[in-house]
């Protein structure tokens, strides 16, 4: 193996250990979130726009979705796709209330 | 006669065939933890107020499992990239690191769900209600022991994060109770949904533990004949193990924190 090869996998191992931290501060900042005295729906959203952050991070860079074949994006918008509409479904049955009258 | 594109990419997706396998296999997850999200999300939004538990989990734990899982994301990484340098020993270090990191996972799991199964509230035939752990309950005793306090009504349970009365140890006679059960899957929605999520999750764990060790362990004598393939099976079983990670993100903030 070159050393060119050898060193850009080391520099991968480096970005993928600040990824870690990443994590591990993103991690914090949720578990501080839920403690903090916000109103509920603001607490909910800050907390799972982290996640949000911290899946990204996981997936882009550990799983290397941002730099995958045009193949996977195919698969990935097809699910993506498929799981709008099914968390759609679920808002929209909830919208979906009967009318109870004279109940 | 060979399998065709083991390691090489096919062509027309530019992928080796595992590789393009595992994406669909985990496009099928992404719709199985779908539907049960949704699941969370229709009993969560549907639950009259007052009535959806908040601070019922060990937070602490939770934590200590998401920290766990983030390194042993990263342990699976190193491994790869140790085949990719062609360092067989440190790759071995570091997949046994993945795996024990696993089974840590499962172990502090596995204390979270005995915990739920030893906690009870017992109505009691006056209306009042005692919450806590089970101390004692033998089944020829004519009493039970709770460590644990008594409420008035239901709704002040519903919030773990109040501190509610000191807990002390409580024998309450069997005659006096109206109804006793656990905080397992069939308490209420919450528990439910959250058995079935994290047991779902924690199959994977196990799943995945059970793939890795097999490439760990006996699998591994593929290096010596097939090193190109051996490695790609390693970055497969990897894109697994993200995802199960992937999955934990959401599942401790949805579960543990909101």
């Amino acid at each position: 193996m070159s050393d060119a090869h050898s060193e850009s996998y080391k520099n991968y191992t480096r970005k993928c250990l600040l990824i870690f931290l990443a994590v591990l501060c993103g991690t914090g900042l949720m578990v501080g979130a839920s403690f903090a005295s916000l109103a509920s729906g603001v607490r909910i959203a800050m907390i799972l726009t982290i996640a949000c952050v911290n899946a990204f991070l996981v997936a882009g860079h550990l799983m290397h979705l941002i730099s995958e074949r045009k193949m996977v994006y195919i698969v990935l918008v097809f699910t993506v796709i498929f799981f709008i509409g099914l968390m759609g479904l679920t808002i929209w049955a909830h919208a979906d209330v009967p009318h109870l009258k004279g109940v | 006669m060979d399998i065709p594109y083991t390691v090489k990419p096919r062509p027309d997706t530019g992928l080796y065939n595992a590789k393009i396998g595992m994406w669909l296999f985990l496009a099928s997850e992404v719709m199985l933890f779908g539907g049960l999200f949704s699941a969370y999300i229709f009993l969560r939004v549907g639950a009259p107020a007052g009535t959806w538990p908040h601070g019922w989990l060990n937070v602490t734990l939770g934590t200590i499992n998401t920290v766990i899982l983030a390194l042993s994301a990263i342990t699976t990484l190193l491994a790869w990239v140790a085949l990719k340098l062609n360092q067989f020993p440190r790759y071995k270090v570091f997949h046994a690191l993945t795996i024990l990191l696993a089974l840590t996972f499962l172990g502090i799991k596995s204390y979270e769900y005995r915990d739920k199964f030893l906690h009870f509230e017992v109505q009691l035939k006056d209306g009042r209600i005692a919450d806590g752990h089970m101390v004692e309950n033998k089944r020829d005793a004519d009493h039970i022991v709770l460590h644990g306090h008594y409420v008035e009504n239901r709704a002040e349970l519903m919030d773990g994060h109040t501190k509610g009365k000191e807990h002390t140890e409580l024998k309450i006679p069997r005659a006096d109770i109206k109804r006793m059960q656990n905080y397992g899957p069939a308490h209420n929605n919450f528990l439910g949904i959250y058995f079935c999520l994290t047991i779902l999750h924690a199959l994977h764990i196990l799943g995945g533990v059970l793939v890795i060790a097999y490439i760990w362990g006996p699998g591994s004598k593929m290096w010596f004949t097939d090193p190109e393939r051996y490695t790609n099976r390693v970055e497969v079983s990897g894109l697994f193990w993200h995802f199960v990670d992937l999955v934990w993100i959401f599942l401790f903030p949805v579960l543990y924190l909101t």
